[in-house]
């Protein structure tokens, strides 16, 4: 086999797991988002002590804890007590929790650097607790949150590899199982690196992006 | 006449530190209230409690006849302030616009979700609202790149885009360069003469004297001398208001 054609074939075999890399990244980082937003919601607005804690500890564990670790759980525990997730439900469902973790504290610092003169005006101006958050908290937030979030995503597209550890059919799944036969290991691993950065750097782009055109809160 | 503004009894701690020690004073509607003082006299404290964003710790206040912030007893949530805050405007030392409005919908806003005005009316609304601070050829800036005085008078017209009954001043040139305080006094000077109620805490002495009907000078969480403007502050019957104007001046 030619050395061309040879490269030709790794491309074939690792984009068969682009799309499980695309799938588990685009569902978990909605997950994460979806659900550390409104973590980040009760955690700033609500004073109900029991909830507060347990969102702190929630946060506190899924951060300080390995992906893989939890995935394992996800996996391997809830399986041996009879639940079983497909490889791409757990992927993204472990995935979507640890990011829920990191977003909710993304979104939480986003509130938290807001003077509180924006809030009372609000208030003064007669606008109720919801819509002083929905209107006018939120939306400039979101502006500040918006680059952790970017690089939160890029992280998010990289941790994938992982999920090959309970089988997710991704990139790396098939990277490793290509060199198991082929023993091309130096070239297929830098084209999965290829790969990756094939989709990290146009997410970056649309991070930089969004940033110029919502982010600008300061003169 | 009857009061617009009645306050009996108002207190406010923190913890163990009691900034208001029982304060008392009416505001005839029209009437134009300076609220003068040392810094931690409670002159902002006092003026914050009128819409609750500080809640007094005892006291009463009304506003046109109604209780506000208190219900059966209750200290009111902030839903259910929200009405009750919206018939006073507020203007803050920080002008604390929205940044990420433009200087039209931060005039608007607060018609179109409180009043239920359309778009349409809300923005047609804040126009008319910044042509009174003189501020319509901005009307598409954002707040951000306007000056401090121009902010300051954006956030009046933001205030008086809500039709409040009274109008509260807290501090609102202290925040701004020297050359810049005199347009934002000459828009409350324009509101004074439209006859607006008017709560000023400010230490822009001569503008008191000039504007205000009547002066309380704070100390120390009362109100130590009250009186008309001209008098309390060109002859102040107190001794601690005349250490305190004699200081100022110097």
């Amino acid at each position: 086999m030619s050395g061309f054609s040879l490269f030709l074939s790794v491309v074939n075999g690792l984009a068969a797991g682009l799309e499980v890399t695309v799938l588990v990244t685009l569902a978990s980082l909605a997950f994460a988002t979806g659900v550390g937003f409104l973590l980040a919601l009760v955690r700033q607005f609500t004073a109900i002590r029991v909830v507060n804690l347990a969102i702190d500890a929630y946060c506190e564990i899924l951060c300080n804890v390995p992906a893989l670790t939890h995935l394992f759980i996800l996996y391997f525990g809830l399986a041996s007590i009879g639940v079983r997730l497909t490889s791409i439900a757990a992927a993204i469902l472990g995935l979507g929790l640890i990011g829920a973790a990191i977003t909710s504290s993304i979104f939480r610092a986003g509130f938290a650097s807001l003077p509180k003169g924006q809030a009372e005006a609000s208030l003064a101006a007669g606008l109720t607790p919801l819509q002083t958050i929905f209107e006018i908290l939120t939306p400039q937030a979101m502006r500040i949150a918006l680059p952790a979030l970017g690089n939160y995503a890029v992280q998010l597209l990289k941790d994938t590899s992982v999920v090959s550890a309970i089988a997710a059919p991704e990139i790396m799944f098939f990277a490793r199982s290509m060199v198991t036969s082929s023993f091309q290991t130096t070239m297929i691993y830098a084209t999965a690196a290829a790969l990756y950065l094939l989709l990290s750097l146009p997410l970056m782009q649309v991070t930089r992006f969004l940033e110029r055109r919502y982010g600008r809160l300061k003169g | 006449m009857n009061a617009l503004l009645s306050v009996a009894g108002l207190r406010k701690s923190y913890g163990p530190v009691e900034v208001l020690k029982g304060i008392d004073f009416t505001v005839a509607p029209g009437e134009k209230i300076a609220l003068i003082g040392p810094s931690g006299s409670g002159k902002s404290t006092c003026l914050r409690c009128m819409n609750f964003l500080e809640k007094p710790s005892a006291g009463e206040i009304c506003l046109d006849g109604e209780r506000i912030g208190v219900r059966n007893g209750q200290v009111m949530r902030d839903r259910q302030l929200a009405p009750q805050r919206a018939e006073m405007g507020m203007v803050f030392q920080l002008f604390n616009l929205w940044p990420h409005l433009s200087v039209t919908e931060n005039v608007a806003i607060a018609a179109r979700k409180v009043r239920g005005l359309s778009a349409g009316e809300a923005r047609e609304l804040a126009l008319e609202m910044l042509a009174k601070v003189h501020m319509t050829h901005r009307a598409d800036a954002s707040p951000l790149e306007l000056s401090g005085g121009q902010q300051q008078r954006v956030a009046i017209a933001r205030a008086l885009a809500q039709k409040p009954k009274l109008m509260l001043f807290d501090e609102p040139t202290s925040a701004l360069d020297p050359e810049l305080v005199h347009e934002v006094l000459k828009v409350m000077e324009e509101l004074a003469a439209e006859g607006r109620t008017m709560l000023i805490v400010t230490h822009e002495i001569a503008f008191a004297r000039d504007i205000a009907d009547r002066v309380l000078f704070l100390d120390g969480g009362k109100i130590v001398e009250a009186g008309p403007a001209r008098q309390v502050i060109t002859a102040p019957r107190e001794a601690r208001t005349q250490a305190f104007l004699n200081k100022i001046r110097h």
